[in-house]
């Protein structure tokens, strides 16, 4: 599925990476533990988290992770942004909760990673 | 090739720069994409590990022809029972820590599982280092 309709599905805002909506997405994982996200990691792979730390945007560089849902209407910080910028990310806002993003996402076909 | 970081306790926003750095020289030099996230993630955790646990520490990264070695030291109060916080789920993290979300108590059983060898010295009250090896 395709950035731009998961986004909308969850009434998402893109606060960065617009220029990647067109990229799909085959597979998700929600956590809000920063060693659990650590073990995972995939191009293709949308993470869901109930996070918003500059710490979640360093952890998600070192996973290889391009793709993050920050759920229950967390916001993004100044902080944040400029390090997702310069590893090229896409961040989404939602006030959807992790559980209901997670429930959207895989009634549409995202696939589980674990 | 020699490369040596300082790490602050405590100091979260920095958290993960010397981890950064390397991923991006590894990047440069090439390396197969698995091992560089094998060695970028144990190097983050041991990284977080001194930044949430210890006072102050360093990190020295030598990128040789046929492995990767890293070794992280601290100033801090070391770990008493080893095996205890290989363990996962263990963690003495505190609750500001665990609500950044670190603290699963997974950061060292990930750090062995992406590390070719791995060893840990630590003594009381004085600090921990940890080596790991990743081979090219
Ligand atoms: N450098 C260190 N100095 C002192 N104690 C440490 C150090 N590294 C680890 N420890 C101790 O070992 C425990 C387990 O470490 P580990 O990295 O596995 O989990 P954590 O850091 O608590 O949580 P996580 O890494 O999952 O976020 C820590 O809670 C701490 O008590
Ligand atoms: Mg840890």
């Amino acid at each position: 599925m395709k950035i731009e309709e998961i986004s909308e599905k969850i009434e998402g805002k893109v606060v960065c990476g617009e220029h990647r909506l067109g990229e799909e997405i085959t597979c998700g994982f929600s956590s809000d533990l920063m060693s659990d996200v650590l073990t995972t990691g995939s191009e293709k792979l949308i993470l869901i988290t109930g996070l918003s730390n500059v710490q979640l945007i360093r952890t998600a560089e070192m996973s290889d992770i391009s793709y993050i849902v920050m759920a229950r209407g967390k916001k993004v910080s100044d902080e944040m942004l400029n390090l997702a910028r310069e590893n090229d990310m896409v961040l989404i806002e939602t006030s959807y909760s992790m559980f209901r993003t997670s429930g959207v996402l895989f009634s549409a076909g995202i696939q589980p990673l674990f | 090739m020699e490369f040596e970081f300082e790490v602050q306790g405590g100091d979260f926003s920095n958290a993960g720069q010397a981890s950064s750095r390397i991923k991006k020289i590894l990047k440069q030099l090439n390396v197969d994409p698995k091992t560089i996230k094998r060695t970028v993630v144990a190097l983050y955790e041991g990284e977080v590990n001194i930044v949430a646990h210890a006072w102050k520490g360093k990190i020295k990264v030598d990128i040789e022809t046929e492995k990767i070695k890293a070794r992280l030291s601290d100033e801090g109060p070391g770990i008493a029972n080893i095996d205890q916080a290989m363990r996962d789920g263990y963690s003495t993290a505190s609750e500001e820590v665990r609500e950044m979300g670190f603290g699963a108590g997974m950061g060292l059983s990930n750090m062995k599982k992406n590390s070719d060898e791995m060893e840990i010295h630590s003594e009381v009250s004085q600090g921990t280092t940890v080596m790991i090896v990743n081979y090219l």
